[in-house]
């Protein structure tokens, strides 16, 4: 069959199975969105802006599992891809991006709306492709969808020149890939796990320690399978919020800069630390030389690069969660004694009565994490949950029920302000049956604000919460503690009218001030069936507690909630 | 931990892109490149990349392993029992005692290698070490330009 480049993006996309694409059109690739406009296989949903685009994608991806595709021009329309690419680049999720790029002819002379995609985007991409020959293109089409999904999964970006798209030649999807040089590991060592399941056996205070491997390697439930038939307690990641489920007993909560206490002191007093796709960030370890200081390391990873990376292992295992998990539980399914952890067990029962996660509720102000816990209460497991990044984030990741795992859905490695809301435009396009809700923040909502307009004209019913400190509320919560309370540039006092804007762009606003307002804001946003922004106005000056200041041990957290 | 000196040889698919995205790795990490060189393995799709690197034992390990994460990469050695040689190209002017010259090149496996009106140019191959030591040796001839190639090696 003798196609056009641009048919031949089209019949990719349709052979992979995809039912949504994101975009933006331009110059560059209208070849390519006039292709779009002529098949009926795939639903296009026009963003507003081009890092939406490609965030919409990676909600779509983390809600669903798939991968996300999004489609963008040359120059800006590139450029502005590129936050979302490197958002979905740290947290490892499959995406193939799609971009125009001037004609071949003019690569080189700085063309209109040139830039060297493939060179900015080779840092925060798995794989990228400038295409140079029409006779590639097919089989670099079925490689990026193969990459981006395979192993340790991330975003491949496809680089196509105009006259590419608006050429003719023989098309023939590839059936398989050829690539002998990029061979992911899922097996796991036989031996290591073997080693790893004696260590478990001889361990007296072991800990799973979970990330986000175990989502997107669909492991949860062998993981909280091994953890039922061993008794051994877990701590998550914020990558990993829902794996164990929040009412799971041997869940002791999340670790790191904002975990729990019984969490953090979990992971400084565990002899064994068992990591399963975990990859020891700076905002989980704290000081790394007291980093699980008594602890041995297994370290379960598709990626053998994140093995020893930071600290010394001894059990390396390089390979798929699920395959490697189950395995291990074959060799411990018979001679495991829960009873074993029982003592740990008690101590760390202890450490959560000592110090629970917890903050002073008030009649005279809201306090943010209550209104966590009340979109828990009222909408529970019913509901997907994304976040942008800052106070809320973090409140959200501690006080939300998350009963599973793809439920909870934010930037947690790039930490991207702005991801919330076409994240959650993404994830409610992959589950319209479900409630989604973006937990974000005075200052994160305005850097995508304008998908307002997107989820409003395709009936997308994404409500916003947003909890309004009238800060930057993060960086200002780090001025009051480190900065002896110089607001540098992090005052929000001036606002715009949320339920203007809300509605301006044909969504509905409610201004909340009382937790009786907030419900009923709630209640008529889950009933309304459009995009929604619920203002609440928080507590200005709550702060996220525990914290282990940045680079401090983990067992040392500042703990107390004062009243402000 | 102590820093060591790792020659590592890179075999990769010969493609557009390939050596930004090694230098590139390299670059964006942090980590050392004392030499680099690249060209084609014959009669394959191959190119074969040797770099010199420095770096403590967990930076080495993380080298090889970024690099071997690279889609186009197919091998990565980190050598150990090698032969490693280097090739210098020195320029004097044509006033200098060509025949002290001719001997110092050949003690390194070289030689006079072009003669023209005003300069000569000479070349060495050897061992990067004994290549320091050419390069000391040739100073009392005022080079007026020296060119090295990079380090090349090959497992034994
Ligand atoms: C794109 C981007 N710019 C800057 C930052 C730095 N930053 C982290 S949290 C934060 C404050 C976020 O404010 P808001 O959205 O109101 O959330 P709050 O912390 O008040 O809940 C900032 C500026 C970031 N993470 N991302
Ligand atoms: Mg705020």
């Amino acid at each position: 069959m003798k196609i056009s480049g641009a048919q031949m993006i089209i019949e990719a996309i349709i052979a992979e199975g995809v039912t949504k694409v994101f975009g933006y059109p331009g110059g560059a690739i209208m070849n390519v969105y006039d292709e779009i406009y002529k098949q009926n296989d795939f639903e296009h949903i026009l963003t507003r802006h081009e890092q939406a685009a490609v965030h919409a994608a990676d909600g779509y991806a983390r809600a669903s599992g798939d991968v996300g595709v999004a489609m963008v021009t040359s120059g800006p329309g590139f450029t502005n891809a590129v936050t979302g690419l490197a958002t979905a680049y740290t947290d490892s999720v499959p995406l193939v991006v799609i971009s125009g790029q001037v004609p071949l002819s003019l690569i080189g002379t700085d063309g209109f709306q040139e830039v060297d995609a493939v060179g900015i985007s080779r840092a925060c991409t798995k794989h990228n492709y400038l295409v140079h020959d029409i006779a590639d293109l097919p089989r670099i089409l079925k490689e990026a969808f193969y990459i981006a999904r395979s192993g340790r999964p991330g975003p491949v970006l496809v680089d196509v020149p105009k006259d590419i798209t608006g050429e003719i030649a023989e098309f023939v999807y590839p059936a398989d890939v050829h690539l002998p040089t990029y061979k992911p590991n899922y097996k796991g060592n036989e031996r290591q796990i073997k080693k790893a399941a004696e260590a478990i056996l001889k361990a007296k205070k072991p800990l799973l320690y979970l990330g986000g491997g175990v989502v997107l390697s669909n492991a949860t439930e062998v993981v909280r399978r091994l953890a039922e038939i061993s008794q051994m307690p877990a701590v998550e990641t914020l990558m990993a919020r829902g794996v164990m489920g929040a009412d799971n007993p041997l869940l002791l909560g999340m670790l790191g800069m904002h975990g729990n206490y019984a969490s953090n002191m979990a992971m400084s007093e565990t002899d064994l630390v068992i990591s399963l796709g975990a990859r020891f960030d700076d905002r989980v370890t704290g000081k790394l030389s007291e980093f699980a200081k008594y602890a041995d390391v297994i370290h379960v990873d598709i990626d053998p690069a994140n093995i020893a990376k930071l600290v010394d292992v001894d059990y390396p295992i390089v390979g798929d969660i699920k395959i490697v998990v189950e395995k291990l539980i074959g060799h411990l399914e018979a001679r495991i004694k829960p009873e074993r952890y029982h003592v740990w067990r008690d101590i760390l029962k202890r450490y959560d009565e000592l110090h629970p996660l917890t903050y002073h509720d008030s009649d005279e102000v809201i306090k943010p994490q209550w209104v966590i816990e009340r979109i828990g209460e009222k909408v529970g497991a019913d509901a997907v949950i994304t976040s942008d990044v800052g106070q809320h984030q973090m409140w959200a990741a501690q006080f939300y029920p998350f009963d599973r795992p793809r439920q909870w859905i934010n930037s947690g490695g790039l930490g991207t302000m702005g991801y919330g809301f076409p994240a959650a435009i993404g994830a409610q396009v992959a589950c319209p049956d479900k409630h989604v809700i973006n937990i974000t923040g005075d200052g994160s909502i305005l850097m995508n604000v304008q998908e307002l307009v997107t989820a409003a004209e395709n009936k997308l019913p994404v409500i916003n919460v947003i909890l309004n400190n009238h800060f930057l509320g993060m960086v200002r919560q780090w001025q009051t503690f480190f900065y002896d309370k110089r607001y540098a540039e992090t005052d929000l006092s001036y606002q715009p009218n949320w339920k203007l804007l809300a509605e301006a762009c044909g969504g509905a606003g409610y201004d909340v001030t009382t937790k009786a307002e907030f419900d009923a804001a709630l209640d008529a946003a889950l009933e309304g069936g459009k995009v929604t922004f619920i203002n609440v106005a928080v507590d200005r000056l709550e702060n996220v507690l525990p914290m282990v200041p940045a680079g401090g041990a983990l067992y040392n957290m500042l703990l107390e909630h004062k009243e402000s | 931990m102590e820093t060591v000196r790792r020659v590592i040889s890179v075999v990769v698919l010969n493609e557009a892109q390939v050596l930004a995205r090694v230098s590139g790795l390299f670059a964006g990490r942090g980590y050392n490149i004392e030499t680099l060189t690249v060209a084609p393995i014959p009669e394959t799709d191959l190119s074969h990349m040797t770099i010199v690197t420095r770096g403590n034992q967990r930076v080495i390990e993380q080298i090889t392993k970024q690099l071997h994460k690279l889609i186009p990469t197919l091998k990565v050695i980190e050598h150990s029992e090698m032969v490693e040689k280097e090739m210098v190209l020195v320029k004097f002017p044509i006033e200098e005692k060509l025949s002290d010259i001719q001997t110092l090149c050949a003690a390194y496996n070289g030689g006079i290698v072009n003669v023209g009106e005003n300069m000569v140019i000479a070349m060495a191959a050897d061992e990067p070490m004994r290549i320091k030591h050419f390069i000391t040796a040739t100073k009392r001839y005022n080079p007026i330009e020296i060119v090295r190639s990079g380090v090349v090696a090959m497992e034994r």
